[in-house]
């Protein structure tokens, strides 16, 4: 099938084009550079961007469904019936499947990054993946507090350690390597956690810090084409902002091609002064001061937004923290040698302190980091709200005005313990063009393979909003995102006005490092005996299988030389 | 031909280090798994070919028209009822439950009648939890409470807990100190260090009167609960407290005597408030080897566990309501698919009345009394012998089902599709 779209104002930040009124050909599936006998679709002056792309949303797998099954309170929050073309729809800050795919689409995303994966539930992950509509897809297996990575790290053994990653990426039908409080998983495994990046892991004699640095350079080793993707330790402590800047300090002199070496998510949880939540406050500053004078790391917020959600992660030490603080219902779940994880549901609100300065920080990251090229916008869905809330996010990132609304009614502490209100910055167009497309595409190394942008050869995701550039009502501009005039996956249109008009299943990306066969028969060796003597299933059962994955995009890489 | 590593369609433990030679299309040796696992695998007497009732008696007929009068039967009712699914794979869930939402039925498993309390409990406190590998490496205190797993999961202990070893736990048996609590004394109890005796329907009051003792508030606790005395209740504490890593697995002993979700849910707070002394984890002992698999794909498809209705054209959920035996003992429903699995054995008399009254169609490998009742019968390829497909293990860990052998008959995935499609065709989608 064949597209024409005419008369749009074209936002595409890779290529350069920013709100002109550019032609965009379809054919196949791609942008090409014409076309003979199009559909036409007229935006007529409306806003044209590439698909939308969510780097980190916790959409899918063992700790989604767990929260699904804790809070059928919310299930019954998002209700919706089937209808023709769509399923039945659940959930408010845990969809169902159906609705994850569903309300992505209509917000005009195309591609969305689960980034928890536990390797030994891959499996459950993908399996989710095949209901979840719409969107394409990508899983970053969590491989921080491995056994046997812990092991490999200490005795220095980086060949091993880098094929052991490409082995998991293969096993785990995986994209990337995450880090989630590293060390602290397996400290979490005897009730205890790691509490600075200098702190031996109890009975492995290793650091956070040699963790991190080790994966940071196999990651540079086998090119994958995303940086490790952290969970800084020490989440959502105040003072933790020293922490975290250690950690952007760590992996200053590892070399990549030509991107970070570091993504630190959800930032904002991790952004904190002070010593006691009773003088927590901002440093937000200080975190994107260190973005602005370094081009190593990215970050994004993790915006937290006022009202009920689902606090979802594999740091398990953190979680119990925040049951004993709220002792609300709480679960979690240990994985041998590899993760864990933890839920509980969070109300924030806008009444308390420490909850308004959370709010404040992830929208003042985003705007004293000036170049939107190292940020993405973020709720880490649902940990700081559902994803639905990014129109309402943009529209205060885009207006001052709806800031001091918004202010108005929060706890005084915003005056002083956070920055927000000394802000003047505005997002333009441009600018949310590139943070909710382009740059998380880059960071993903996604824009290599036809992702964030609309240049010959690109998938042609499409999102086409009912609002002209001009327009600054901010109310106008989140009702104009919430419902997109249209949005195409892979040449077809798949929302209209807002409706579900088709259902295509969305494709799986993968990264397959090759590495040299050697090294991978000793590593293979040493992985044999931990299926033989720790875990519970044996290692024939493991790897996903390709029935899980049925429309997979496996980029290859190849690796640098060895050490 | 040898096949190895394959897994065991038979209880929720899922062993997947079974060794499995088949000749000639037929299993003629199992190794490795216990003697019900082997002697499910070994294969027993299956339904011929599909059957419908015709004056009262059960006649062959094609799957064709079998499967025609099964759609005409469900799409004819104002409220169908689709139970079972104890023993399939997810992928035959999923067009149950895709199956069902198109009919606006009831869909429900058999965790209504078996773990539903804990489910229940976990909506109301939560779940800390592991997988069994964290046990076999870490746990230095196991205590089963109301589980009888050496004859329910009978390789449990040999693989996960008191008889193996991990990567902490290399003293096997000598360095674990296990506990059964029970109302009699069971075959576990047998093995264990230590069995505490409960008075029948005293669960609930044993579990307080520990996280009383755990909380500092041992004063108000009386000087015998539930049969135990209290100079015992506080050794069990203190026992608890001092562990490096402590697990309570519960069976239906605790799910179904008085009390039920209550008592589940405090012997999770009880290991929820352990947590802030060590660290301790709560496993649901679940039965069939599937049954967790439905849970995780209605909850990720419909957003609740089980117990769904349908009939608004959206997902209800509201057990005590929702569930099969209160749908049937209402008279409620006017037609019932039963997927593997045998209500009629099972349920309460008054509900398999009714189930006796209405139009019942079955889909299983197996006859079983369900089958006495049934008006149409559509015979399946056994999952994770005949049929590839997915299952969760209790613990949450997601396994593929081996095919050993070519099936005879569809799978159940196969059939419930067709069913789907025949729907459709009739209401004219
Ligand atoms: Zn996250």
């Amino acid at each position: 099938m064949e597209l024409l779209i005419t008369n749009g104002i074209v936002y595409d930040p890779i290529n350069q084009i920013s709100g002109e009124k550019v032609d965009i050909f379809i054919k196949d599936g791609k942008i090409v550079s014409g076309v003979k006998n199009p559909k036409t679709i007229d935006a007529g002056g409306r806003i044209v961007m590439p698909g939308g792309v969510d780097m980190h949303t916790h959409i899918a797998g063992g700790k989604m469904n767990v929260g699904r099954m804790l809070r059928p309170e919310d299930g019954r929050r998002g209700i919706e019936s089937k209808k023709k073309l769509t399923r039945a729809c659940t959930g408010y800050s845990v969809p169902n499947t159906f609705a994850t795919g569903y309300r992505y689409a209509k917000m005009g995303y195309t591609t969305t990054f689960e980034p928890a994966m536990p390797p030994l539930l891959a499996r459950h992950t993908h399996e989710e993946f095949r209901d979840i509509p719409l969107v394409d897809k990508g899983a970053i297996p969590l491989l921080d507090n491995h056994w046997l990575i812990l092991e490999y790290v200490k005795s220095g053994d980086m060949d091993k350690l880098a094929a052991y990653i490409a082995w998991m990426m293969n096993a785990t039908k995986g994209y990337g390597i995450k880090i989630v409080n590293a060390g602290g998983g397996e400290a979490w495994g005897w009730g205890k956690n790691v509490r600075n990046l200098d702190e031996m892991v109890p009975n492995f004699d290793v650091t956070p810090a040699e963790i991190i640095h080790g994966l940071a350079e196999a990651n540079e080793r086998l090119n994958l084409p995303h940086s490790i993707h952290i969970h800084c330790n020490n989440l959502g402590h105040p003072g933790n902002c020293d922490t975290t800047l250690a950690t952007f300090d760590l992996v200053k002199d590892v070399t990549s091609n030509n991107r970070q070496v570091m993504h630190a998510t959800h930032a904002q949880f991790h952004s904190y002064g002070g010593s006691t939540w009773a003088d927590m406050y901002s440093k937000a500053d200080a975190i994107a001061s260190y973005v602005n004078s370094h081009d190593h790391v990215t970050v994004d917020p993790g915006q937290v937004m006022f009202g009920d959600t689902t606090t979802m992660t594999a740091d398990g030490p953190m979680e119990h923290e925040l049951h004993m603080m709220s002792k609300r219902k709480w679960t979690n779940k240990d994985v041998e040698l590899e993760t864990g994880s933890g839920i509980i549901p969070v109300f924030y609100s806008r009444k308390v302190s420490i909850n308004t300065i959370q709010w404040a920080i992830g929208l003042e990251l985003v705007l004293l980091i000036k170049s939107p090229w190292k940020t993405a916008i973020t709720t880490d869905h649902p940990n700081g709200a559902p994803f639905t809330r990014y129109p309402e996010i943009i529209s205060l990132l885009m207006s001052k005005k709806r800031r001091e609304e918004a202010l108005k009614g929060v706890h005084s502490a915003i005056n002083k313990r956070a920055i927000l209100s000394s802000i003047d910055r505005e997002l333009n167009w441009a600018d949310i063009a590139i943070m909710t497309r382009a740059s998380p595409a880059k960071i993903l190394g996604l824009d290599k393979h036809g992702k964030g942008h609309l240049g010959i050869g690109a998938d042609a995701d499409i999102s086409i909003y009912d609002i002209s550039p001009e327009e600054d009502d901010p109310r106008k501009i989140q009702s104009a995102l919430s419902n997109a005039k249209y949005t195409i996956k892979g040449g077809e249109i798949v929302v209209k006005d807002g409706e579900i008009v088709a259902v295509p299943e969305g494709r799986t990306y993968w990264v397959n490092p090759e590495f040299d066969g050697d090294v991978t028969k000793a590593m293979l060796e040493d992985l044999a005996v931990k299926f033989k003597d720790y875990y519970s299933v044996s290692l024939a059962n493991y790897p996903v299988q390709d029935a899980y994955v049925p429309h997979p995009i496996e980029i290859k890489t190849r690796c640098k030389n060895a050490s | 031909m040898i096949i190895t590593d394959v897994l065991c369609p038979f209880c929720g433990d899922l062993c997947d280090d079974i060794i499995v030679e088949v000749e000639g299309n037929k299993i003629i040796e199992v190794k490795e798994a216990c003697e019900t696992g082997m002697s499910k695998m070994m294969g027993h007497e299956r339904i011929a070919a599909p059957m419908i009732r015709e004056n009262g008696k059960l006649v062959k007929t094609t799957y064709e028209t079998a499967i025609t009068k099964a759609a005409e039967i469900l799409t004819n009712s104002l409220r169908p009822l689709m139970y079972g699914w104890g023993s399939t794979t997810c992928e035959a869930d999923k067009k149950g439950i895709e199956l069902a939402e198109e009919l606006g039925a009831i869909v429900d498993n058999t965790t209504s009648v078996c773990h539903a309390p804990s489910i229940l409990a976990l909506q109301d406190v939560g779940l800390p939890s592991c997988t069994l590998g964290q046990i076999k490496n870490r746990a230095d205190l196991i205590i089963y409470w109301g589980s009888n797993q050496a004859e329910a999961h009978p390789r449990h202990m040999s693989k996960y807990t008191s008889f193996t070893k991990g990567f902490f736990t290399k003293e096997g048996r000598k360095g674990k100190y296990v506990m059964v609590f029970d109302i009699r004394k069971t075959t576990t109890a047998e093995v264990a260090n230590e069995f505490v005796q409960i008075l029948p329907g005293e669960d609930y009051r044993v579990l307080s009167a520990l996280r009383a003792i755990l909380a500092g508030a041992g004063d108000v606790v009386p000087f015998s609960v539930g049969g135990v005395p209290k100079g015992k209740l506080i050794e069990i504490v203190d026992r608890m407290k001092n562990s490096k890593f402590g697990v309570l697995f519960f069976g239906m002993g605790l799910t179904h005597s008085r009390g039920k979700p209550y008592n589940v849910a405090n012997a999770i707070s009880l290991v929820r408030d352990l947590n802030a002394h060590t660290k301790f984890a709560v496993i649901p002992m679940r039965g069939h080897y599937n049954v967790l698999g439905f849970n995780q794909v209605c909850t990720w498809s419909t957003g609740f566990a089980f117990a769904v209705d349908f009939a608004r054209g959206q997902p209800w959920y509201n057990p005590g309501e929702t569930s099969t035996v209160d749908v049937l003992n209402r008279g409620e429903c006017d037609s019932a698919l039963i997927v593997a699995s045998d209500p009629a054995a099972h349920f309460p008399r008054k509900s398999v009345e009714h189930l006796a009254r209405i139009p019942l169609i079955q889909i299983d490998p197996y006859a079983s009394l369900t089958t006495e009742l049934a008006d149409v019968v559509l015979p399946a390829a056994i999952a994770g012998i005949e049929v590839e497909g997915t299952a969760y293990r209790m613990d949450g860990v997601p396994l593929r089902l081996r095919k050993l052998i070519e099936p005879v008959h569809l799978s159940d995935e196969e059939i419930l599709s067709r069913i789907l499609s025949k729907v459709r065709e009739i209401r004219g989608d």
